[in-house]
């Protein structure tokens, strides 16, 4: 007998009696203002959301807030950065980015998560390799909490898909908080209506 | 295999003063941050009822669930293999990272490829392993397993590491800045990230419908493994399964606020199938725990999903530090769930608790640790697997206890000794109870003296 029908069979034999599976309730619980709940949470997480000031571009926004970066990436057509990620053959060559650019497809206020795919990073790498990552993401698309967050067909379809929630951190020296493990040392949320949503030129106008 | 003495180890532990004491403030830190997450939760216990029931429900339908995943999975473009104990799994692994050509590993913390003891095995054929989680990696280099399984170098302080990392990795020896020590570790990492021929992960769930599994960190190590080498491969223990993606709100909503007290962990990545032109393989182990499922007390304890809230409340646990335990899984569950891989050699363990509940009640899938410990005992003392020492002061409390007129006689006499006798006597070794700490002065009389003044005698 092979170890998967080894293991298989003696599993059956050691199933304790069945218990019955519970419903998962829908844990309705109506925010008066989710993108403000989602930026609390983010600054807890060590995240930070930025507005740009009226009249100002994305890139021309992205560069104040990163005037040493060198190279910005950018995942999303709504940033141009100074490297496209089509361009971007293999994840290693994304080793000397200094800022990545995304989109994100949601928000979640509970935690201050965005969620992303493969679809937006474009190359995977891309939110990990970064020293610093900038989400853009439609204050419209935030969730109450988890429990609506995986309601999301995002997770059977993506073939990885990551909520992010502020920077890369450790506390293993000490219980000291080092922000910029060895993933992104920021992350900065922008506000930006999704062109594909509803309202989006007035959204746009008013980013 | 040599008996693990719990007691003797931790008295080690606490010599070192500076160390012991930060451990325990550190780990109680961690207890109450976590405590201010629940409290701020109205739903948490049903949360904590929804979890220990899917997690059961799962459980009872285990080999079902199991062939779902492997199908989705397989479906998906992952390999799925099976690997009946920690040998096989081992070899799997090895036998993969052949076929691949692949010398260089960078690899995430995962409690089962400790237990599976893989680093050497490896190592011994030629592959470098490269911890990536900044703990890990501390007792990697220093050459010491994780003493706790989410904050593995709980137990060193800023002036170990910078020891440690000086002697391997070539940082300043007199600079204990923490935040040099976890830069220098980030660049020193890094290069591996984008040169090894292969990441690991281990994963927190796996979802049956939908053949992925999820991987909970901070450090943003385990996507870089994951997400640059051409290869990945995930060990993941046949009980992390869980039936659907929205049984992930339950679980992801409280393992992070049970293990660090924070909402979420910085990083949670789901893992459904391979990059294209890239390959994913998910060894599936058992090693031991089929068998465990068929133990009747002792099964729940597969319901855990190693947030380590047990051991930051463990007074015995934070006073001993995780070393002690001679084991992967140290703390309360270290202690229910190591018997059931040799009983002589973890015999001891069962006695490191205070049975104060404290475990059970923060545990959130509603594990009955503090029970099973005592159910070990019981089996223990079955097999006489007592100390001598044990089971000569327990066959005198049998009989003291037994008798009424002996009992009050011997609290008389221990009140009226802790208060005359000289210090040698009280503190002497045989007494575990005047070891670490002071005896509590003993009240003016007893209960029952008080009692028959102020009751009037006996009903």
């Amino acid at each position: 007998m092979n170890s998967r029908a080894q293991i298989l069979a003696r599993v059956r034999r050691n199933q304790p009696a069945w218990r019955a599976l519970p419903e998962i309730p829908s844990f309705e619980c109506p925010l008066a203002d989710p993108w403000s709940a989602f930026t609390s949470a983010l600054a807890r997480m060590g995240g930070t959301v930025a507005v740009p000031p009226e009249g100002v571009a994305l890139d021309a926004f992205i560069g104040t807030r990163f005037p040493q970066a060198r190279v910005i990436c950018s995942a999303t057509p709504e940033v141009a950065g100074t490297r496209a990620i089509s361009t971007v053959r293999h994840p290693a060559e994304l080793d000397d980015v200094d800022v990545g650019v995304v989109r994100a497809v949601f928000g979640v206020a509970e935690t201050g998560s965005v969620w992303l795919s493969e679809r937006e990073f474009g190359v995977n790498a891309l939110g990990f390799l970064s020293q610093h990552l900038v989400v853009l993401l439609d204050p419209r698309t935030v969730v109450p909490d988890l429990h609506h967050a995986y309601r999301h067909p995002g997770f059977r379809e993506a073939r990885y898909a990551v909520f992010m929630t502020g920077p890369s951190a450790t506390a293993d020296i000490e219980g000291v908080l080092v922000r910029g493990a060895q993933g992104i040392r920021t992350l900065t949320v922008i506000p930006v209506a999704a062109a594909d949503a509803g309202s989006a030129t007035e959204a746009r106008r008013s980013s | 295999m040599s008996r693990v003495d719990h007691a003797e180890a931790s008295s080690k532990f606490i010599e070192a003063k500076d160390h012991a004491d930060f451990h325990d403030k550190r780990l109680w830190d961690l207890r109450k941050k976590r405590d201010s997450e629940s409290e701020a939760m109205p739903e948490w216990e049903q949360l904590r009822s929804l979890a220990s029931a899917i997690k059961e429900h799962t459980l009872t339908h285990l080999a079902d669930y199991l062939e779902e995943f492997e199908k989705n999975a397989t479906a998906n473009g992952m390999v799925v293999h099976w690997a009946r104990d920690a040998g096989e799994h081992n070899q799997i692994v090895h036998g993969i990272l052949e076929q691949h050509g692949a010398t260089t590993l960078v690899k995430s913390k995962s409690m089962l490829t400790d237990e599976c003891e893989m680093r050497p095995f490896l190592e011994n054929r030629g592959i470098e392993i490269v911890e990536t989680d900044l703990g890990e990696r501390i007792q990697q280099l220093d050459d010491e397993p994780p003493s706790h399984i989410v904050v593995p170098a709980v137990h060193k302080l800023r002036g170990d590491v910078a020891e440690v990392f000086s002697r391997t990795i070539g940082t300043d020896a007199g600079n204990t800045d923490v935040h040099y020590l976890a830069e220098s570790q980030r660049r020193h990492t890094r290069p591996y990230y984008l040169k090894a021929q292969a990441g690991m992960t281990g994963a927190n769930f796996a979802i049956a419908e939908t053949g992925s599994f999820v991987v909970c960190t901070n450090e943003g190590n385990a996507d870089l493994g994951a997400n640059l080498p051409p290869l990945h491969i995930a060990s993941i223990g046949i009980e992390k399964l869980l039936p659907k993606v929205e049984h992930l709100g339950v679980f992801v909503r409280m393992l992070s606020r049970s293990a660090l007290g924070s909402p979420i962990t910085q990083i949670t990545s789901h893992f459904r199938a391979p990059r294209p032109g890239t390959e994913m393989h998910v060894v599936l182990v058992d090693n031991g725990r089929s068998e465990r499922l068929g133990m009747e007390d002792f099964w729940y304890s597969l319901k855990c999903i190693r947030c380590g809230a047990c051991m930051n409340t463990c007074p015995v646990y934070r006073r001993s530090g995780g070393l002690s335990y001679g084991s992967t899984y140290s703390g309360p569950i270290g202690v229910i769930i190591d018997p059931t891989f040799n009983l002589r050699k973890y015999s001891s363990l069962p006695f490191a608790s205070t049975l104060n509940g404290s475990c059970t009640s923060v545990c959130p899938v509603k594990i009955n640790i503090h029970e099973q410990i005592y159910k070990w005992r019981e089996i223990i003392a079955k097999r006489h697997q007592l100390p001598m020492v044990k089971k000569e002061a327990m066959r005198v409390a049998g009989k003291v206890l037994a008798s009424p007129k002996l009992y009050r006689a011997a609290v008389e006499a221990a009140a009226a000794g802790l208060d005359h006798l000289p210090r040698f006597v009280v503190y002497n070794p045989f007494n575990a109870w005047g070891r670490q700490r002071e005896v509590p002065s003993a009240p003016a009389s007893t209960f029952r003296q008080w009692y028959v003044r102020n009751r009037g005698g006996e009903r």
